[in-house]
Formats: C-alpha cells, structure tokens, sequence
C-alpha cells in the first residue's frame, strides 16, 4: 500500500453530520485534553470510515504538536484532510475548510459550553468550602500531570520518527535537549521561543 | 454581566485585570503562536509572569478545574479567564484569540509539509522542537512546585498524590480520566477536611457560625 495514498470519498450531507456528531460527542469525553480522544478518532476515521488514511491521520497529529497553538487544532486538520479527500466536487479547498470549521466546532461546542457554566457557577461560589478543597486538593495533583506530560512527551522521542526508532541510543541528546530545558524554564526567565529555536538547530543538526 | 461585589481576595492585589475584550483576544493570540507543543509553559510565563492576570497559586487552581473540565486544558483555563472579565464577550473573545492564527498557521505549515516533508533539516528540526517542548512542560510543573506550600494539605498527603499522578500517568500510563477521579477525589475530600479544621479552629471560640453546606 503506498503510504502517500489518498482514499478518495463522497461524503454527503449526512456524513457530514455524522463526522460533527461524532466529535461533538467526544467533546464531552475528553477529559485531559482532545488528544487522549485519539484512539476513537483513528478507528472511526481510519477503520471504520475510511475517510483518512494511516500517515493523513499521524502526520495531522504530528504536525499540530509541531505548530503553534493549543494541539486541539488537529481536530481541524483531520476534517480538512477528510474534505480535501472528498471528491464529490467543486473545489477541493472548499471541502477542507468546511471540514476543518465543521469538526472544530464539533468538539469545541460542548465542551466550552460547560465549562463556561461551571466557571461562572465556581467563581459565584469561590468561597465554598467545596470549591475551595476541589481547586486546592487537585493542585498536587495538577502539578505532577504537568511534569507527567512532559516525561512522556520525552520519552516518546525515540517512537515518534520511524526511521530512527530502531537506533533507541540515538535518543539521549535529545533526553539532554529535555532536561536542559527544564532546567533552564525552571532557574531562569529565558524567553521560550530562544529555547524552541536553539532546540529546532540541534534538531537539525543531528540529525 | 454584572458581577456580585466580593471582599477583595488578598493574593489578587499584586494582580491586574485585562482591558478589555480586545486585549483579551490579542494577548491570547500571542500566548498561543508562542505554544510549541507545550503550551501550559506559556501560559504560566505570559498570564502569571507578563500580563499579571493571575498568580502561580491561581494559575495552578484555575488549571485544575481547566482540566477536570472536558476540552482542552488551555481553551479551557482561557474561557474561564475571559467569561470571569467580560461574560459570553470575554469567552469568546479569548477563545477566538487562541484558536484563529494558530489555526491559519497549522493549515498553511500543513499545505507546506505535503512539499516539503522528506526533507531531514525539516524532521530534525521538529524532533529537536519536539524535546524541547516537554522539558518546557517539565520545567513549569517544576516552577509550579512552589505554589504549593500554602496548600491546605499536609506535605505528606501531597507528595502522596502528587507521586501516584506520576507514577500512574507517566510510567503506568493509565486513562486519565480514571486517574483524575480517584485522585482528585482524594484530593478533594482531604482538602475538605483540612479546610473544615482550619475553619473550626478559628470559629471556635464564637461558637457554631460559618458552618455551611
């Protein structure tokens, strides 16, 4: 099977309002972030639809991690790349977009729809004792997720490019590239995007 | 929408609060092009270190509600910040801030990786990025460390639970959602009691107010 491959779909009006639907539903699942939705989102767009393929699915992802911005636009991404893939004709820009507005509202409509609620009901009530022990019994918690995520965004360095995943010990200058950082966002008050760009030129560089 | 007069928090003197609608849209915006895969590192440095909207404690409070919450954690923290100012205005002026130029720079860079992505500078590029975005992650929940010393629980209890996140999430790699509930209810239920003795302890000597339900 070539990777590069296409499917080329006909998706109605009634797809469309699956494809919406469906991320509207995950909306209200994603508890932690779209990106724990992800196994869903493969086997109905990849398996069970066929509306994507494997490397359209991954390099959406991909590529989102790599681009500015908070990771849930790679929900846009995969319904641009199911428009792009809809042959049902006209242009194929104007699939996309429809895709790409169509399943970020989807998964964005619920959720904001809530947590708009309950952030007007928990500041009206910030002095509860209730709402006061939720934020500050989670705190811990909510500390060590973040040092959590980051550990296993290091650590799945060496998976994520195929072609290098086989040579595991070429993965520890980047653990150092991690470490350092952390060390340096930590100690100092370096502005961030020296750090992504001096990370971007080792990039580069080693490989 | 008018906001009921609350006695003045005193962590949120050293605060101030956005402008305005626009201020929020155009912060946001910036906040988010600066997000490189880890954007909680951002959003600590540019709402608590830059603009000042909130402090390390509230940004480590807020964020725990933003991430119970379902969605993205930043969407999330970002819609709170902008509804607790404006209302609907607010919310969605921060939420138009954090999701428009991203998302136009992630279809044009998703237009130019179909031309260019066999290029090794290009995927080097991005894995070295890549590294460096989860020590920005590290890094932060480092920094956050600190706000935890006025929290109500004992040290023990949170270095408990903080080290069964970790080790739950980051090396069992658990759901979760499941990991959330029963840590965070944990958490909560703690907190409640802790927070219930600290209340008695100063209540009682007047007797039995401030008891609520």
């Amino acid at each position: 099977m070539n990777a590069l491959a296409a499917p080329l779909i006909s998706l109605g009006l009634t797809d469309w309002l699956h494809l919406v639907l469906h991320f509207a539903t995950l909306s209200l699942l994603a508890v932690g972030g779209a990106i724990t939705t992800t196994p869903d989102m493969h086997r109905y767009l990849v398996t069970q639809q066929g509306w994507l393929s494997e490397t359209q699915f991954n390099a959406s992802i991909a590529l989102a991690q790599a681009a500015p911005g908070p990771n849930v636009l790679f929900i846009a991404l995969l319904g641009w790349n199911v428009g792009l893939n809809n042959g049902a004709g006209g242009h194929p820009i104007g699939w996309a977009l429809l895709g790409a507005a169509g399943c970020l509202l989807g998964v964005l409509l619920p959720s904001s729809t809530l947590v708009y609620l309950t952030a007007r009901w928990s500041h009206a009530n910030r002095e509860r004792r209730g709402v006061r022990a939720f934020k500050q019994g989670l705190a811990p918690v909510v500390v060590a997720l973040l040092i959590s995520t980051g550990w296993i965004l290091g650590s799945t360095q060496a998976a994520n490019f195929p072609d290098l995943a086989s040579a595991a010990h070429t993965a520890w200058p980047y653990w150092a590239l991690t470490a350092a950082t952390a060390l340096l966002v930590w100690r100092t008050r370096l502005h961030l995007l020296w750090l992504l760009g001096a990370g971007a030129l080792v990039g580069v560089l080693l490989g | 929408m008018p906001e009921t007069p609350l006695p003045p928090d005193p962590e949120t003197s050293a605060t101030v609060s956005p402008q305005s609608c626009g201020d929020l849209f155009r912060s946001f915006t910036v906040l988010a092009l600066q997000g490189f895969g880890g954007v909680a590192a951002v959003a600590q440095r540019e709402l608590v270190e830059r603009k000042r909207w909130m402090t390390n404690t509230q940004f480590v409070e807020e964020w725990a509600v933003a991430q119970i919450m379902p969605g993205p954690n930043l969407v999330n923290l970002s819609l709170m910040l902008g509804a607790r100012h404006f209302g609907v205005r607010g919310a969605l002026s921060a939420l138009a801030g954090m999701l428009s130029a991203p998302l136009l720079v992630l279809l044009s860079l998703a237009w130019l990786y179909t031309h260019y992505a066999d290029q090794p500078a290009v995927a080097g590029a991005l894995r070295g990025m890549g590294a460096v975005a989860a020590g920005l992650v590290i890094g932060t929940g480092l920094k956050l460390l600190v706000t935890l010393k006025n929290n109500p629980l004992h040290p023990a209890q949170r270095l408990l639970l903080g080290s069964a996140c970790f080790v739950t999430i980051a090396w069992l790699r658990w759901p979760l959602l499941w990991v959330l509930l029963a840590l965070g209810g944990v958490g909560w239920a703690l907190a409640w009691s802790r927070l219930a003795q600290r209340e008695e302890a100063r209540t009682r000597p007047t007797g039995s107010t401030g008891t609520r339900q």
